[in-house]
């Protein structure tokens, strides 16, 4: 099955990245053709593997600050900061519509 | 051995360093490296050296030279996992392994190079360019090289590393260090092991921590470490191997670091032999090698079993599922805002985002990111996602059943084939090549089990194939005991770098075909 555009720009729009050009469409059809392989194995009655340590304790520690107050130190690989927030641009704002957006997909 | 020469004397930290980054800088050519700390690793020196002359070194480690592949935190060092979105980027803090090895009085050389975001098996995805086999400027390799004619570039006919920890395994192979972290996720530090004729652990999910290494799969990701022998391989599991706090999925069971014993029966053990790992596409070299090595374990009187695994073909469709959907989730940090790359569009926090990652994101990168949110839709969900995980269980499940009656270690080929000649690899995209390259080792990553690449012989074109061993959880003693024995039994040669002759030095020479323990 091909993918829809809107398929296509409903992911785009989860991930916030791009295809890029037909290559990258190419790329997300032959991933799924190859994952569809995994219909072949009969996989009735058996629970979904989470972690390979699953008969294991998770470790909790107790609820204590150890450590912190490293804000000057966070900070210093942002880009954009005031005092000590990030700054961001406006947000609220949803990512445009194809129609609006410097896309690949909008030539489809 | 260099361990030793330290502690008499015969050689300072300071030296050994010294020559380790002249090595590197002469075979900068192989791009193996992507920041040498060239001051803070004379510093770590100095201070190893004082430390000797009082007669108090901190361990073994202390003054032995030591790379870091690129994706592991490092306090006050760029780290960028080959990517443009973390160019820039200085870790304010060191992985735990990293800290682990300082704390030991290790000398940091640098980061090495790497696929970018450890997406790939040949080292050669990252934004730095990539990463040139040692072994291709090997007497050896050129011999078996058919000559070309004078006009041909000599230039071309260099062959990949394997990836994705290519970087920290060229560095070990060069001798520009005694040891390497890697990563592995699916045969990422077992691949470029082989390739380029080192030893390559991957040691149980679990064991040793993942706190700082910038992740790419939660569940299957772990440390990987690259080394010249398996004993070597050893101390520094010593080293890092152990609960940390700072990661939750590390057991909580005390690790004994342990010395390797010199196995000489082997008539206890049993070895196993899984068909499946006759793969589609397993050269004939490999093959043949893979059961002169069985031989020799059965000649040594051990008990070779031929055994089953029979959902191993699935392993790699399960892998490619799970990984593009961890990695969806993994790389949604990337957003510019915090560290990194940011892009300059202004007008909303989404465009932000959305501009910094597509500027930021090679192709690799960017592909997984879509096919894992795919498989992750709600309508994808249980067909896609769910049934990898089940299918997971049964691979796992595989590997008990085999380890349940009477096995004791898996010994399987770690790669298809000899590395191959660059301009043959990029003919192929990154998944393609992915699917074919981790079959034989992405297993052992769904499992949790541990597994070690050892180098064995030399293909007829003067390159190395290793051997993989597979053991049993937390059985790292075993399996590097066995590991160790083989690694005896084939004696396999060392590479002869013509540029590396020019540094030639009594001592150095000595050390340089010898390992640091």
């Amino acid at each position: 099955q091909k993918l829809s555009v809107e398929m296509l720009d409903h992911l785009e729009r989860l991930a916030l990245v791009d295809f890029r050009d037909s290559e990258g469409v190419e790329r997300l059809q032959k991933a799924i053709q190859f994952a569809d392989q995994l219909h072949e194995v009969n996989t009735d009655g058996v629970e979904p593997m989470d972690s390979v340590l699953e008969d294991r304790c998770l470790y909790l520690r107790e609820d204590d600050v150890t450590e912190g107050n490293c804000a000057k130190e966070l900070l210093e690989n942002a880009r954009e900061t005031v005092e000590e927030y990030f700054v961001a641009p406006p947000g609220n704002i949803p990512l445009e519509k194809l129609e609006g957006r410097k896309t690949y997909l909008q030539g489809s | 051995q260099v361990s030793a020469a330290l502690k008499e004397g015969r050689v300072t930290p300071t030296e050994l360093c010294q020559r380790c980054l002249a090595l590197i800088k002469s075979t900068k050519f192989l791009n193996a490296y992507i920041t040498v700390t060239e001051e803070t690793a004379l510093k770590l020196a100095e201070e190893s050296e004082e430390r000797y002359k009082r007669g108090q070194p901190l361990g073994i480690l202390d003054g032995i030279p030591i790379a870091v592949k690129d994706n592991f935190n490092t306090a006050g060092i760029e780290t960028t996992c080959a990517s443009k979105m973390l160019r820039g980027y200085i870790s304010p803090y060191n992985a735990t392994v990293v800290q682990k090895i300082l704390d030991q009085g290790a000398v940091l050389l640098g980061k090495t190079n790497l696929d970018e975001f450890a997406m790939g098996s040949g080292s050669t995805d990252g934004v730095f360019g990539p990463v040139r086999n040692p072994w291709s400027y090997s007497k050896q390799y050129k011999e078996k090289s058919v000559p070309k004619s004078h006009s041909e570039d000599k230039e071309s006919d260099w062959v990949i590393t394997g990836g994705s920890s290519g970087g920290s395994a060229a560095a070990v192979s060069s001798f520009t260090c005694f040891a390497a972290l890697g990563s592995d996720t699916g045969g990422s530090t077992r691949n470029p092991a082989a390739h380029c004729g080192v030893v390559g652990l991957k040691p149980t999910y679990g064991l040793i921590s993942r706190h700082g290494l910038i992740p790419l799969v939660n569940s299957m990701d772990v440390p990987g470490i690259l080394t010249r022998c398996v004993d070597d391989a050893a101390v520094l599991l010593g080293s890092l191997a152990g609960h940390d706090p700072k990661d939750s999925t590390t057991i909580q069971d005390d690790f004994k670091p342990f010395e390797l014993p010199n196995l000489t029966d082997v008539s206890k053990l049993s070895i196993g032999i899984p068909k499946e790992y006759n793969a589609p596409g397993l050269s004939s070299e490999v093959l043949a090698l893979w059961s002169k090595a069985a031989d020799l374990f059965k000649n040594a009187g051990a008990k070779v079993v031929e055994v089953s695994l029979p959902h191993t073909r699935y392993s790699i469709v399960c892998y490619h599922v799970l990984c593009t959907a961890e990695v969806a989730s993994n790389m949604a940090r990337f957003d510019g805002l915090e560290y990194g790359h940011r892009s300059d569009v202004k007008d909303s926090t989404e465009s932000m985002y959305a501009a910094t990652r597509r500027e930021g994101f090679n192709d690799v990168v960017r592909g997984r990111i879509l096919s894992g949110n795919y498989f992750l839709l709600k309508q994808n969900y249980e067909k896609y996602f769910v049934k990898a995980q089940k299918v997971r269980r049964l691979i796992a499940n595989d590997f008990m059943k085999v380890f349940r009656s009477g096995v004791d270690i898996l010994l399987t080929p770690t790669t298809l084939s000899d590395a191959a000649p660059y301009t043959e690899f990029i003919q192929e995209d990154n998944r393609t090549r992915s699917a074919q390259d981790d079959i034989l080792t992405q297993a052992a990553n769904m499992a949790g089990l541990p597994a070690i690449n050892v180098p064995t012989a030399l293909s007829e074109r003067g390159l190395p194939v290793g051997l993989q061993f597979i053991g049993r959880s937390f059985q790292e003693k075993q399996l590097l005991t066995v590991a160790k024995w083989f690694e005896k039994q084939v004696q396999f040669p060392v590479i002869q770098l013509e540029e590396v002759k020019r540094h030639d030095n009594g001592v150095f020479q000595h050390q340089k075909s010898a390992s640091f323990s």
